[in-house]
């Protein structure tokens, strides 16, 4: 971050096109631009192949011999299995409606980031290696063969892509780069090239039920801990419970929201708020994470991971999940889960226990956005808030790239939250719902290492923020995503300083109002309420 | 730049071969041969690369979604932006097959970097341009139904009258000859003047351009300059469709020019990226509705071996530590 | 093959719009357009073959000509003069419309605009039989 340039200069991005063509353009790697490569233990633990020690700035990657045949066999596989991707090769007419949709590209004005390009880094080698029609033009077709430069791009590419799918809603054909990006991620696992920050990840939540590597005695103290701090806010003891065989309800969040702020302050509001409605929900230490890293490497590890919610709803005999605040997350289960893992006839169509409402958008995989819940609960007139409690808060909402542009989630979130804060405003139109930008850090790119790339990266995001600061003094962003809430703060930060990122149900949490309650003094990060300042006269 | 010459000289050289061949005798050749052909690969590659598609199995269904979800009863759902029937699917897909809904969304980045501003906005000259272009496109094509068809459809003269309705000229100028040359003109234009997309820009994407404004301008100058005997170009195109081919005396070297041209065009269609026109109608992400939540989609090969790490193995794994913690346990230590 | 209830009637209709011509095509005899002869002139305003290709445009240039310039007379490349007139020079000859200029025009799917004015035979007068 020292490093890194001011917004003002980092702003001023060439997009120019070099004189040569992008087939004779080297990727340059350097620290900021790439994530570090997958440490050979997590490769051996997950069964991947050539686990070794590699670095991407070396000339040498220490692939396997026989690389090419394995990446030509792999791809040939995927065109059988996968449409999407035989169509996508096809069809593209290079159009170009795409390439300024991108925020890596807005933020670098590196051509090879315009999603058609990027794409066309895998076309490139369909054509050369599957198609005869090119064959009679060679490169002038835009065809080529399998080179270790060629891997090396793709390396560099496909790990500067977060599979946003912004890039698809403009696409006439619905190209879907997230899916192009997936696939060539699952054609570089097959010769050991990957990333260590998705692949440890996928490892611990193998292992331990989540990524980040809790294990369930962890788990419970880092839970026994927020109960402290909600009893030091509130007054109130809540007392979630694990592993409750026939409880109503299995509670499933990413685990990023037990760990670190401002996740934590989320993860209080869901404790509060399960407590405030006397809720027959247990939390499991096995299933403990929402996400899915899997997602990011390949179709069996994806399945793998998401198999674990319907195994352990099974083995405790609940009647539905709800799932917390994550974006990837709900792709997985709006998307995928039913498909890999369904059907869950072993659960019942959920039914909100206090207002009755049948979840019937719901009605396959049984579970649901606690979003949609809380939702249904305020429009009930079920809960009690108290905006005041988060006065001062002038609010403002991202919207995630995968539960808009793989679910179309956007009124239940901004319902939620009108009725939790006194002002609220949306950033402009060309960066919400459904055209909304990405925080940077989506599809495993949040790690250190990739920190300038992805403030980069963040620039439509951090500009629109800053707009909001400046016009109407927005001060809070809310989201609902668990890599949000990691990457935005850090974007936010830099591009529009002074703004604080929250979950959702920190602020559900914050102005729930319980009976007989004693009279809060701060809110869920322990600052002071607006308008208390009187108690500290008493000191 | 390469690209784009390289397209330009295969066009002109196309053009030159039917122009001097058909002059030279060899009218048998581009007036019934190469049209021959030219049908019979159009249409079984066209066939082929559909069925390459089909039988490849969409494991997921992914749309992208462009609106609000059908979601709790008092929230509006975008139902054509984020369809969750086969119906509204439908409509989805006549939206973006038809007017083209996507494009329509265009933006244009606009980054003022002095102001400490980022603007996207709206761009709709790559809509209208290619919507001109492709209408355009087939009108004109349904249009020649005239020659092909005996007799001539009451429809084919009704559109022949309205595409004519100006009353410009004799014979009659065609609106959709104006527009399909300014639209494909456009895209020509914006494909070399635009970096990004010059850039990104290949020969398979010049190629079909210049070949489709020298289709354009070849039939104009047949109508408008040469005035061609159309009587006699329908004799060689019922031939043709009856199979019972005639090559007419007094045809213009342009029609045969024209005609080879407009059968290049078939025969190179499947194998190009103008193939789009049977892709958009298998594009995942349009075609399908967002209603996984509610209706189960199944994927041929999902893999019922692939299991979780097992809640038992798990236990096993942290059994002591889990009890220590006073979390409950299947199996006691 | 996935989804063929929704590609195979998809292909099917495709099939049928191109082949459509052929399947109408198939089993036509050659198309003959036989016009009606002038009964009482052998020669036209231009060469058979010449006015078959440009005949709107020679009427085209006549109506500037008749209505903007006021020129009633066209003489052509054998110095033959004829009054610039559609329904009286032209139709003088070819008498019967549908016998001759709708052959063409209706094979092609022409729909000249020329006679929503003009008369499709010449004024008798009086007498004249």
């Amino acid at each position: 971050m020292s490093k890194m340039a001011p917004p003002e200069e980092v702003m001023k991005v060439d997009y120019s096109t070099p004189a040569e063509s992008w087939m004779d353009v080297k990727p340059e790697f350097k620290l900021g631009n790439y994530s570090y490569p997958g440490k050979p233990d997590v490769l051996k633990y997950l069964g991947l192949p050539n686990p070794r020690e590699w670095n991407p700035v070396e000339e040498d990657w220490k692939l396997p011999p026989d690389w090419r045949e394995i990446v030509r066999d792999g791809f040939r596989e995927l065109l059988k299995k996968y449409r999407s991707l035989k169509v996508f090769m096809d069809v593209c007419v290079r159009c170009g409606a795409c390439a300024d949709k991108c925020h890596f590209y807005i933020g670098s004005g590196d051509p090879k980031n315009m999603p058609v390009l990027r794409a066309e880094l895998l076309r490139s080698i369909y054509r050369g290696e599957f198609t005869v029609a090119a064959k009679i033009l060679g490169k002038l077709s835009g065809s080529r063969k399998l080179e270790e430069d060629v891997i090396k791009e793709w390396f560099m590419y496909f790990y500067q892509c977060t599979q946003c799918r912004r890039c698809s809603l403009y696409c006439p054909y619905g190209i879907d780069t997230a899916e192009i990006t997936f696939l060539a991620r699952d054609l570089m696992n097959r010769i050991g090239v990957n990333i260590n920050w998705i692949l440890e990840p996928v490892a611990n939540c193998n292992r331990t039920g989540n990524h980040l590597g809790i294990q369930p005695h962890a788990f419970k103290d880092m839970m026994d801990f927020l109960v402290d701090d909600i009893e030091t806010i509130t007054g109130r003891r809540v007392e979630p419970t694990f592993h409750r065989k026939g409880a109503e309800i299995l509670f499933i969040t990413p685990s990023g929201d037990i760990f670190a702020e401002p996740g934590i302050y989320t993860f209080m509001g869901y404790l509060l708020l399960f407590d405030y409605l006397d809720l027959d929900v247990t939390w499991s230490t096995y299933a403990s994470e929402g996400g899915n890293f899997g997602s990011f490497t390949n179709d069996k590890w994806m399945k793998k991971l998401n198999a674990k919610m319907y195994h352990e709803a099974k083995r405790l005999g609940v009647k539905y999940i709800i799932g917390g605040e994550c974006g990837h997350m709900w792709r997985v289960l709006n998307q995928f889960m039913d498909t890999m893992n369904g059907p869950a006839d072993f659960l019942e169509v959920p039914k909100s226990p206090i207002t009755g409402t049948v979840f019937n958008n719901a009605k396959s995989t049984k579970m649901i956005h606690l979003v949609e819940f809380t939702a249904d609960l305020i429009k009930n007139g079920k809960l009690k808030l108290d905006k005041s409690r988060n006065a001062g808060i002038t609010a403002t909402w991202h919207d995630s790239c995968n539960t808009s542009r793989g679910m179309g989630f956007f009124d239940e979130p901004r319902y939620v939250l009108e009725n939790v804060v006194e002002k609220f405003v949306d950033m402009p139109a060309q960066t919400i719902r459904e055209q909304t930008f990405c925080c940077g850090g989506g599809a495993g790119l949040n790690n250190g290492e990739f920190t300038e790339m992805r403030l980069r990266g963040g620039l439509p995001r951090g500009n629109a923020l800053r707009y909001v600061q400046e016009k109407f003094g927005v001060n809070t962003m809310s989201c609902i995503c668990a890599i949000d809430r990691a990457t935005l703060p850090g974007l936010a930060d830099y591009w529009a300083p002074g703004v604080k990122v929250t979950g959702l149900h920190e602020l559900v949490g914050n102005a729930l109002v319980f009976e007989g309650e004693e009279e809060r003094t701060m809110n869920l990060r322990q600052e002071d309420l607006p308008g208390v300042e009187g108690s500290e006269e008493d000191e | 730049m390469a690209g784009l010459v390289t397209a330009f000289l295969a066009v002109v050289a196309l053009a030159a071969v039917a122009a001097l061949g058909a002059g030279a005798g060899m009218a048998n050749v581009f007036g019934i041969a190469v049209p021959y052909v030219a049908v019979a690969i159009f249409v079984a590659g066209f066939i082929k690369k559909v069925i390459g598609w089909a039988s490849t199995p969409q494991p997921f269904s992914i749309a992208t979604t462009g609106g609000q979800q059908q979601s709790l009863p008092w929230i509006k759902q975008s139902k054509f932006d984020n369809p969750s029937t086969p119906f509204q699917t439908v409509v989805r897909m006549a939206l973006e097959v038809l007017c083209f809904r996507s494009l329509f969304r265009n933006t244009k980045l606009d980054n003022r970097a002095s102001e400490g501003r980022v603007g996207y906005g709206s761009d709709k000259s790559l809509w209208l341009f290619s919507l001109m272009f492709h209408y355009s496109f087939l009108i004109v094509l349904f249009r020649h139904m005239r020659f092909f068809l005996e007799p001539v459809p009451m429809v084919v003269t009704g559109v022949e009258f309205v595409d004519s309705i100006l009353q410009i000229a004799a014979p009659t100028l065609y609106l959709t000859d104006v527009f399909f040359v300014v639209g494909v003109s456009f895209l020509l234009a914006r494909r070399i003047w635009d970096p990004k997309v010059s850039y990104i820009s290949l020969v398979s994407d010049y190629f079909p351009l210049f070949l489709i404004l020298a289709i354009a301008l070849s039939g104009i100058y047949m109508r408008y300059f040469a005035k061609v005997d159309v009587i006699a170009i329908k004799q060689l195109a019922i031939g043709l469709v009856s199979f019972k081919p005639v090559i007419p005396p007094n045809i213009d070297w342009s029609f045969y020019m024209h005609f080879f041209l407009v059968c290049v065009l078939w025969a190179y269609f499947p194998f190009s990226k103008l193939m789009h026109l049977g892709g958009v109608f298998l594009s995942p992400t349009r075609n399908l509705p967002n209603n996984t939540r509610m209706v189960r989609y199944i994927n041929p090969w999902n893999d019922p071996s692939i299991k979780p790490h097992s809640y038992a193995d798990y236990e096993d794994d942290f059994r002591e530590k889990m009890i220590e913690a006073g979390l409950p346990v299947d199996k006691e230590a | 093959m996935y989804n063929g209830k929704y590609i195979i009637p998809g292909l099917i209709i495709f099939l049928a719009l191109v082949l459509f011509p052929f399947i109408k095509g198939a089993g036509l005899g050659p198309l003959k357009v036989e016009t009606e002869k002038p009964k009482n002139s052998k020669e036209c305003v231009l060469k058979t073959e010449k006015m078959r290709d440009v005949h709107m445009v020679l009427l085209n240039e006549w109506r500037d000509d008749v209505i903007r310039n006021g020129k009633r007379v066209y003489t052509n490349e054998s110095g033959k003069q004829f009054n610039m007139s559609l329904t009286n020079t032209c139709m003088g000859c070819h008498e019967n419309k549908d016998k001759f200029c709708d052959k063409c025009h209706v094979e092609v799917g022409v729909n000249p605009y020329c006679w929503n004015c003009h008369n499709t035979s010449p004024l008798k007068k009086e007498g004249e039989k």
